[in-house]
Formats: C-alpha cells, structure tokens, sequence
C-alpha cells in the first residue's frame, strides 16, 4: 500500500519538508504513520490530522492511496 | 452560496456590489444582508507586523469552507452567501476575508454570519506567518474564541 504525507505551516518547516510518499504492507493508524514518516521525532501536542481532506482522530485507520496530512491549529481568518 | 481563495488583493465592497448584481438583483426575497470583512492590523501580540504570509491547503480549505456554509445552511434559512480568503502576501490595511450572507430576516443574516466567521477561524486551513518591524518572522500560534475576547 502507498500513501502520501503532507505537512503544513510551522509544522513543515520543523520536519523540513513538505511531503512523504509512504509504502506499508499492513494497516496503519493515522499516529502510526507519523511515527514511520518520522522515526524517533514525537508528534507535538497541538498537531491537527486530516485523511482525504477531513479532520479525523490519531487512531484512525488509513487505506492505500489516502492522502494523510499533519498541521498546526489553523489561524486564518 | 460561492467560496473563493484569492490569491489577488480583492476590494471586498466591488465584490459584494457585483454579486448582488449578478446573483440577487431579481429576487425580492432579500430583506436583510449581514457584511463581515477582516482586514489586516499592523500590529499584533504587542509586536508592530508589516506584512504576512497566509498559507493554505488547497482542496482542503475549500472543502471546509463548504461543510461549514452547508452546517449554515441546515441552521438557519438564508437566500445566499459569499465568502471570499486571500492567501499568499498581505499587507497591513488589505482584506482578509468577506463574509456576507443575505436573508430574508436579520436574525438569520446576523447568527449565519457570525456562525461561517467563527467556524472559518476554528477549521479552515489557513496558516499566517507575520513579518514583523523588525524583520523577524514569526507563526501565528492559534485564533482567540471570538465569543470571549471581542
């Protein structure tokens, strides 16, 4: 299974990078992903997850071709 | 209902004027019209700001801008609405974001507004990153609750 990982804002410039393509062979948790997109770097508390464009919760489960993103609270407005 | 991601500085009150035109001039239902435009401050958190940058998450954000105008929609009765957000460079004095909302009642006018306002602020991705006086960039950390701190 593959997916892409996007990361937003404040968030984009502490891991350096705005984009991971992301191979697996079993089913992963939205928090799992973080962790193998990021070995060893702990997800900030106030980090926001969204899958296909919708907020989801950290234990959701992600499928092949879903695009999960990590962001900061939002501030527009 | 029409959103919008500008990237252009845009003049919020030509926009209202011509979608009135274009989208309201021939129904006579419209008996009230609520206008909400944020513009952007030269200061903030103590710091005087020359400019900001507005991230966003393209698709995203205008698939969050529809679920909270449908929430609008399904809570009070409204003719139509216009929401316009820059996004790249902006400086001091320039609008932010226009919401307007026409009805036939100003309860529903006021309250729809307030609500797409609000919401845009709590789960619209947008991100500013300020330019302060000093050159110093930095983040915006979060959106006060505007209930609470006017």
């Amino acid at each position: 299974m593959s997916i892409k990982v996007r990361y937003f804002a404040s968030l984009k410039e502490s891991v350096g990078r705005s984009e991971d393509d992301l191979t697996f062979t079993s089913l992963l948790t939205v928090n799992e992903v973080w962790n193998r997109a990021n070995l060893g770097k702990s997800l900030p508390g106030n980090i926001l997850a969204a899958v296909n464009m919708e907020y989801v919760d950290f234990d959701s489960i992600v499928k092949d071709g879903d695009e999960v993103a990590f962001f900061p609270p939002v501030t527009g407005g | 209902m029409t959103i919008k991601i500008s990237v252009e500085v845009f003049d919020p009150f030509q926009e209202i004027q011509a979608y009135q035109n274009a989208r309201l001039s021939n129904t006579g239902a419209v008996g009230a019209t609520s206008i909400f435009i944020g513009t952007m401050r030269d200061f903030n958190e103590g710091a005087a700001v020359r400019g900001m940058n507005l991230e966003y998450y393209p698709g995203m954000t205008e698939k969050q801008l529809d679920t909270i105008v449908t929430e609008a929609q399904r809570q009070w009765h409204f003719i139509d609405s216009l929401v316009i957000h820059r996004v790249g460079d902006i400086l001091p004095n320039e609008p932010i974001v226009l919401v307007a909302v026409w009805s036939s009642h100003r309860g529903d006018a006021f309250d729809a507004s307030r609500y797409i306002m609000e919401a845009l602020k709590s789960k619209a991705p947008f991100w500013k990153k300020e330019l302060l006086v000093t050159e110093n960039e930095r983040w915006v950390a979060n959106n006060t609750n505007g209930y609470t701190t006017g």
